[in-house]
């Protein structure tokens, strides 16, 4: 049976069933046991599942993503929340050195099957410390994959895939999408982890993005086409891997590329999008890729800066009659 | 290997006056350790007495300026939390029940001296020199509010629990290699002590002798985690002993206690006599921020016993028992106030502007080439959207 929930719930659905299904699952993080999670995604499950496997914690990222990393080294499957990817900063030696390498550096002996999720981008109006885009900084590292989900249905069922998973997976949420409703079945399901999705079929272009900014992406799409330009949109779901293999086909159709992404442009996700769909639709390409980004200035306090910062429709199209030559 | 008779590199640079470290040749000692004291400092009691011999007896001026600081910083909060409430301010950090620990901490600074205040320090940054209208600007969200305003030696605060604490550590580790005679205060709260990064820089300080003075203030909680689930020692002074760094624990709510104990600080660390670690005991009256409701996790009777305990009503007996202060003129300032603050948020609302030009300003020294394309282009792009 499928319903209307919101994106928190649909976030919480999907860890309360791994936890019911499977006992070695916990979830771990600040506030998210009295307090229902800062943001409520963990609503009603200390309840549910008690203080053992709910547990708050003091404010230390790197002790509870360490300590998480040493249980699922011993055979647990933590959950670990950030109340935003921002703070992961601190704790980067954990969830890149360690969480990462284990099972690489054990040679195979004992892995790190861990989720760490939270809050990815700017939140509205946090400031440049807390607003970071962590995706293109931790897709450079090897050995653990990226799920970006943009709408509740995906949410649940990638966020399934990455509990059940058996490497880390690090989950970026957005804080302006949690309220956020969409149809989602009440059984449990999984999406692949590393599979695109189309969101809406065209011809005349093909855009790639991921997470919140596939929303943009779908606003200048309904502008664009009463200028007469026919979008084609992907929603990468993962950015770890790629799903390259989707992008290329939809390219070779469209002979046209626009990546974006909300973070910065310098060695980023987008750059990886692009860089390969150069190197696989060389011979397709009626422009080279365009790509859209967040300015290179960190992202501001005020609101309309941080507007006029982020991605938004005025810039994909932009992009877009660029590409299509129509600008 | 080296030659039997060739020194070794450590012996080469251990020049032979310093004697080598006492536990590397010595037997292991084994009598117990004493960590010394930690020291506890009331001087206003609840009712506003002064404990016996304990007065600082600071002049008339110096009290009711400090006075009329706290009861302007419970003003400011007040108004800023009622423009939240009718959409006119952004999410903010109230600072209700701790403007003893706000004022005391940097009311002996000099403007020399740095400080770094975290987002709760309203009432402190005021009083190093932040117009009230500023702070509005900044809260709600105008590009050049965030700053500090010239001149102010003020860290800008980061919203990362704990990281500025090291910085600060670092600026005072310079000044007192510059041999500048000043010295830093740094703010931050009882949950941010759980960041491995806090304790570093308590170490750091130590070795250093670093010039700084740290104020945690133990508010009780830290959004809904309560003390006792933040530390299994909720007595954070006793962290400071451990690293070396002289500690004691104040009653945040007494003025006098917290003015002594940050006078006594700065005044040692200025002098070369190392860090002070003051925990600052306290109470977050009010909510975390304007986006948090505590009554889902706190009951409420715990906040009303420290009504009883508030910092301005117990300063204000003090003072009446001076005869400094009759509760017509303590009226009077808090009339004052309300019209300062008054007239700041009308100054705020006639001259704030949104500046969306200046974003890529200050982010190098010098603008380099291709962001200077790029900072081009933003502006083609709101000339296009008509912005202004
Ligand atoms: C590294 C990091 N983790 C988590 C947060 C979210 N957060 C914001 S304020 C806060 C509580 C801080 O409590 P405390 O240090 O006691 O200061 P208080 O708010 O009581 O003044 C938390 C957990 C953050 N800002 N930074
Ligand atoms: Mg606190």
């Amino acid at each position: 049976m499928t319903r209307e929930i919101h994106f928190r719930d649909a976030l919480r659905e999907a860890m309360s069933d791994e936890m019911r299904r499977d006992e070695r699952v916990f979830l771990i993080g600040e506030e998210v046991a009295e307090y229902d999670g800062a943001y409520k995604v963990s609503k009603g499950m200390l309840e549910e599942f008690g203080p053992r496997r709910i547990i708050d914690t003091p404010i230390s990222e790197t002790g509870f993503a360490g300590l998480g990393i040493g249980a699922a080294m011993m055979g647990l499957r933590p959950i670990v929340e950030f109340m935003s990817w921002s703070f992961s900063l601190v704790c980067a030696d954990q969830i890149l050195n360690n969480a990462p390498k284990m099972l690489y550096m054990s040679g195979g002996q004992f892995g790190c099957p861990i989720v760490f999720r939270g809050n990815d981008g700017a939140g509205g109006q946090l400031g440049s410390t807390h607003s970071w885009c962590v995706e293109s900084l931790y897709a450079n590292v090897p050995g653990m994959k990226i799920i970006i989900p943009s709408n509740p249905y995906d949410a649940k069922g990638l966020l399934t895939s990455a509990i059940q998973a058996d490497d880390p997976v690090f989950c970026l949420e957005s804080e302006r999408m949690l309220s956020m409703a969409g149809d989602v079945p009440e059984e449990s399901y999984t999406i692949p982890i590393g599979k695109a999705h189309i969101v809406r079929p065209g011809t005349d272009c093909t855009i790639v993005s991921f997470g919140r900014a596939v929303h943009f992406c779908m606003e200048a799409v309904e502008t664009l086409a009463k200028e007469g330009i026919d979008c084609e949109v992907i929603d990468g779901r993962s950015i770890k891997p790629l799903d390259i293999d989707t992008i290329v086909a939809s390219v070779r159709k469209t002979n046209r590329c626009v990546v974006v992404d909300q973070s910065w442009s310098f060695a980023s996700v987008g750059s990886e999008v692009a860089a390969e769909v150069h190197r696989m639709c060389f011979d397709d390409l009626d422009n080279h890729v365009y790509r859209v980004h967040s300015d290179d200035v960190p992202a501001p306090y005020a609101w309309n800066l941080e507007q006029e910062m982020l991605p938004n429709a005025h810039k994909i199209c932009q992009a877009v009659r660029g590409v299509t030559y129509t600008a | 290997m080296p030659e039997a008779n060739q020194p070794t590199r450590a012996e080469q640079n251990t020049p032979s006056e310093v004697p080598p470290p006492g536990h590397i040749d010595g037997p292991f000692d084994s009598r117990s350790i004493d960590l010394g004291r930690i020291e506890s400092l009331q001087v206003l009691d609840e009712h506003g007495q002064v404990e016996d011999g304990l007065d600082p007896k600071y002049d008339d001026e110096t009290l009711l300026k400090v006075h009329r600081a706290m009861v302007l910083t419970r003003a400011f909060d007040a108004r800023m939390l009622a423009m939240q409430r009718q959409g006119q301010m952004g999410t903010f950090a109230p600072n209700l029940g701790q403007e003893a620990c706000m004022i005391g901490q940097v009311w002996s600074l000099g403007p020399d001296d740095w400080f770094a205040p975290s987002y709760r320090s309203f009432g402190a940054q005021i009083w190093r020199g932040w117009s009230m209208e500023h702070l509005m600007r900044l809260w709600a969200g105008y590009h050049s509010g965030f700053p500090p305003p010239d001149g102010v030696k003020d860290l800008p605060f980061s919203i990362v629990i704990g990281s500025h604490v090291l910085p600060s550590v670092g600026l005072a580790m310079a000044m007192r290699r510059a041999q500048d005679a000043h010295c830093a205060v740094v703010n931050f709260g009882d949950g941010a002590f759980s960041q491995g990064s806090v304790s570093e820089a308590l170490n750091f300080a130590a070795v250093e002798q670093a010039p700084i003075v740290f104020v945690c203030e133990n508010n009780g909680w830290a959004i809904s985690t309560p003390i006792d689930k933040q530390s299994g020692n909720d007595v954070l002074a006793t962290r400071g002993l451990g690293f070396g760094v002289r500690s004691l624990r104040v009653d945040g709510n007494d003025i006098l206690a917290m003015m002594m104990a940050t006078q006594e600080a700065c005044r040692r660390a200025r002098e070369g006599q190392g860090p002070t670690l003051i925990e600052a005991v306290t109470y977050r009256m009010s909510l975390h921020t304007t986006a948090d409701d505590p009554s889902v996790y706190r009951d409420e009777s715990l906040v009303d016993a420290w009504k009883n305990r508030c910092p301005i009503a117990r300063f204000e007996t003090y003072l009446a028992n001076r005869n400094l202060l009759s509760s017509e003129q303590a009226d009077q300032v808090r009339a004052a106030c309300e019209q300062e603050v008054l007239d700041a948020r009308t100054q705020f609302r006639e001259t704030a502007v949104a500046e969306p030009r200046q974003i890529f300003d200050h982010l190098y020294a010098e603008m380099p080439d291709e962001l200077e394309e790029q900072r081009l282009e933003y502006l083609r792009r709101l000339d296009r959207k008509g912005v202004k």
